[in-house]
């Protein structure tokens, strides 16, 4: 009879023989759950989309454009209506029967120009609703602070309407991308046109919203004034969401200062614009010359909302719908045919970004968040409205062209009361990204 | 001196506010002994009031026209206000004017309202502590702030000034000053608005058999109520008419504020210390106060004074309750007795 003996080197060999035996089905199918799996990617038949919007607030009109923005941009996505810009983007992978085969689904969310409420939508609808991509916004304290949250979650943020150099400067993300232009591109568009038409002896007094985009804008457009010779006699900061501006307006009156720079955006600049046109100033004459104002970042809706305050400003847009490519024309169509009315700069910056994270999708192949960024940095497109864009990979900046605008002295109707003054090409406002610093971070991917 | 005139015009605009409220307020603690918390949310009604009317003023018929698209493809559609194809040029006239013309309105409305709020609720708080005042009017405002914003939405509806009212009054030219005096019109003519319904209030106590009795109970309710005259009924109607007071302060306020459903709340707060620093019960010094903080507060607000002592425009009202109060325990015109019980 055999007796079974275990030795202390034959219990190390069958043990470390066992640990082999069972780690080695582990080592062929790793790959297979870390390349696969990120934060939300969906296991049905649908694909779910988070905007946070602020639908209330001093921003709140553009939230409201931006949010139909985005449903006519799941309906394209998903094969329904005209299709807006998918025919007309080049190069585009899209097939119009949603993403990778699946149905896009979407939640939204208030922010009510506040970042606490831009976190707390951002949060719910990544961990409740199971949204793979958060986009709008329309403050860049709220994209700073959501793109800032969906780092740390591995989901990818696809910002609205933010114009903070921080956005894609100090504060960047590897999982945060900016379609629209930002507050130094303003400054470089707008500084020669107001240099040629007011001269280069003037005297500025700024007024600021007092949070990280109206700091920027006054930075910039300070940096491109007073490289022109123009002084700079005061600025003076805001809070966001002032309603009477009367305080603020009344030192301007006698300050010395020629020209009024409202850092104002939203209702905040139909506040502060239309009060400064009561207190006449636009009827003045200071140190021999008019008196202007000009304001930095300029958009329809607020030109509706003030009247014939804005007639003559000069400012920058990010697109307008009266571009006359087939891309504008085919959004505009598209837009006004749902809605009654032309799409804002809001609603074509926050379409486009929901149709160039749906492509890059295709082209990735997957929903896997490392894999789609991948796809987005450094892709090259044109037929959305800006001519040839490129999403730059080193900040995550769209780099393309920009627009001077000027209030329309004889508006045809409600939505024809801005000019286009110039079209400022990609060249001229293409930068260093290093200029403003930051770092993008790492893309790990995050179960969520 | 053109700055120093301008933030004294500057003060009598946002003063004639204050004043108003506050005035309705005292006018409430006077009578009836309640603290109103609920009276920023009148003045606000009266703003959305203007907005109400306004609304009715805008309905408009929509005929679409065949033979012109719009920039998208669509057929043009042809909008035209009601009152307009109605009335012809009144109608225009009338759209224009629609903010003071909706004091028509705000009346009958905040009339009926605050009659209803005392009748209904105010009356069972009369002999409750002040606390039990203040929690009860503060849930009402609550309410109706809410109540406002499921039927107006949260965002700040503007409301147009009168075209002939909505440019630069150059009151420096007036004052033989040059141009650099301007100021606008609709904010010169708030401050008279404010200083007619101040005049107004006054006037009805002063000088009306009416007045003499609500003065009368407001010194010795129970000897008015001996003989034999229905004081309650009374205080019912005034209570009404300070709904009125800050109904038609808030109504002429929209241009100057585009109203929100939290308007009220913002006015309020500042109120009650202008009325703890005019004196509790004391209706002179409710307007006066309102007028004093109003301008220093705008004083506050010039840059120079801010580069001495950056945000004083923020605490100054505050800041001079504070020392007024040390100083003053009674406030400004405060009468002995009132709430020292």
């Amino acid at each position: 009879m055999s007796k079974f003996i275990m030795t202390r080197r034959g219990l190390l060999r069958a043990g470390a023989a066992s640990g082999v035996a069972l780690a080695a089905p582990m080592h062929f199918i790793r790959g297979a759950y870390a390349e696969d799996i990120s934060c939300n990617m969906p296991k049905g038949d649908t694909v779910t989309f988070g905007w946070s919007v602020p639908l209330t607030g001093p921003y709140a009109d553009e939230g409201a454009d931006e949010l139909k923005a985005f449903q006519l941009a799941v309906k394209h996505l998903n094969g329904e209506g005209d299709g807006g810009m998918i025919p007309t983007m080049k190069p585009a992978a899209l097939k119009g029967n949603g993403i990778l085969g699946k149905k896009v689904a979407q939640v939204h969310g208030d922010s009510q120009t506040k970042t606490d409420a831009a976190r707390d939508n951002s949060k719910r609808m990544i961990e409740r609703d199971g949204a793979i991509m958060i986009s709008g916004g329309s403050s860049s304290a709220e994209a700073i602070a959501v793109q800032s949250l969906c780092q740390d979650m591995g989901v990818i943020h696809m910002s609205g309407l933010t114009h903070s150099n921080d956005t894609t400067g100090k504060d960047k993300k590897r999982y945060g991308f900016r379609h629209f232009f930002n507050a130094y591109q303003s400054g470089v568009a707008l500084g020669p046109v107001i240099g040629e038409a007011y001269g280069k002896d003037r005297k500025a007094y700024h007024l600021t919203a007092d949070y990280t985009w109206g700091w920027t804008q006054e930075e910039s457009m300070k940096a491109a004034t007073e490289a022109l010779g123009w002084q700079t006699v005061a600025a003076v900061r805001t809070p966001l969401g002032s309603a009477d501006f009367s305080q603020y307006i009344t030192p301007v009156l006698n300050s010395g200062a020629d020209v009024l720079i409202l850092n104002h955006y939203g209702k905040d600049m139909v506040n502060s614009l239309t009060q400064a046109v009561q207190f006449g100033l636009r009827d003045k004459e200071v140190n021999g010359k008019k008196f202007e104002i000009v304001v930095p970042l300029f958009s329809e809706l607020m030109a509706q909302d003030a009247g014939d305050a804005v007639k003559g400003i000069y400012g920058t847009s990010n697109w307008d719908w009266k571009l006359d490519d087939d891309a504008t024309k085919a959004f505009t169509k598209s837009f006004g045919q749902e809605y009654g009315a032309p799409p804002s700069q809001a609603a074509h910056t926050c379409y486009v970004q929901a149709l160039l994270y749906a492509d890059a999708c295709e082209r990735a192949g997957t929903f896997f968040a490392p894999a789609v960024i991948k796809a987005l940095e450094g892709f090259e497109f044109d037929g959305l409205g800006n001519g040839s864009t490129l999403y730059r990979a080193e900040d995550h900046q769209c780099m393309k062209s920009c627009l001077v605008v000027q209030g329309k002295e004889n508006p045809k109707d409600k939505y024809d009361l801005m000019e286009i003054v110039k079209v400022i090409p990609r060249e001229a406002t293409t930068y260093d990204p290093a200029i403003f610093g930051g770092e993008l971070g790492p893309s790990d991917a995050k179960q969520c | 001196m053109d700055a120093i005139l301008l933030q004294i015009l500057n003060g009598l605009d946002k003063g004639g506010a204050y004043a108003l409220i506050a005035l309705g307020l005292t006018l409430v603690f006077g009578t009836l002994g309640v603290v109103n918390f609920a009276h920023g949310a009148l003045f606000m009604l009266g703003a959305f009031c203007a907005v109400t009317f306004n609304k009715l003023l805008n309905l408009e018929s929509v005929v679409i026209d065949p033979t012109q698209k719009t920039a998208w493809g669509t057929p043009l559609e042809v909008r035209t206000p009601y009152i307009e194809a109605w009335l012809g040029d009144f109608g225009k006239y009338l759209h224009d004017y629609s903010v003071p013309a909706s004091i028509l309105l705000a009346i009958p409305v905040m009339l009926i309202i605050g009659i209803v709020m005392e009748r209904g609720l105010i009356r069972y708080f009369y002999k409750r502590p002040h606390a039990d005042q203040i929690l009860v009017t503060f849930g009402l405002a609550i309410v109706i702030q809410e109540i406002i914003k499921h039927f107006f939405g949260a965002n700040p509806i503007p409301q147009p000034a009168p075209m002939a009212f909505g440019g630069t009054a150059y009151v420096g030219e007036f004052l033989g000053m040059g141009q650099t005096l301007a100021y606008p019109w609709w904010r010169i003519i708030y401050f008279l608005f404010s200083l007619g319904i101040i005049g107004a209030v006054f006037a009805f106590l002063q000088f009306t058999t009416y007045g003499m009795v609500v003065r009368a109970g407001m010194r010795d309710r129970e000897t008015v109520g001996l003989l034999g005259i229905d004081i309650e009924r009374r205080f019912t109607v005034v209570f009404g008419l300070a709904a009125v007071v800050a109904g038609v302060a808030g109504v002429m306020y929209t241009p100057i504020l585009p109203p929100d459903y939290h308007m009220g709340m913002e006015f309020l707060v500042l109120s009650f210390v202008v009325v703890v620093v005019g004196g509790m019960g004391s209706l002179g010094g409710a307007v006066a106060a309102g007028f004093l903080l109003g301008i220093l507060q705008s004083f506050a607000s010039m840059n120079e004074v801010k580069a001495i002592i950056p945000g004083i425009d923020q605490i100054i009202i505050y800041l001079v309750a504070v020392v007024i109060l040390l100083t003053l325990p009674r406030g400004l015109m405060g009468r002995k007795g009132v709430m020292e019980d």
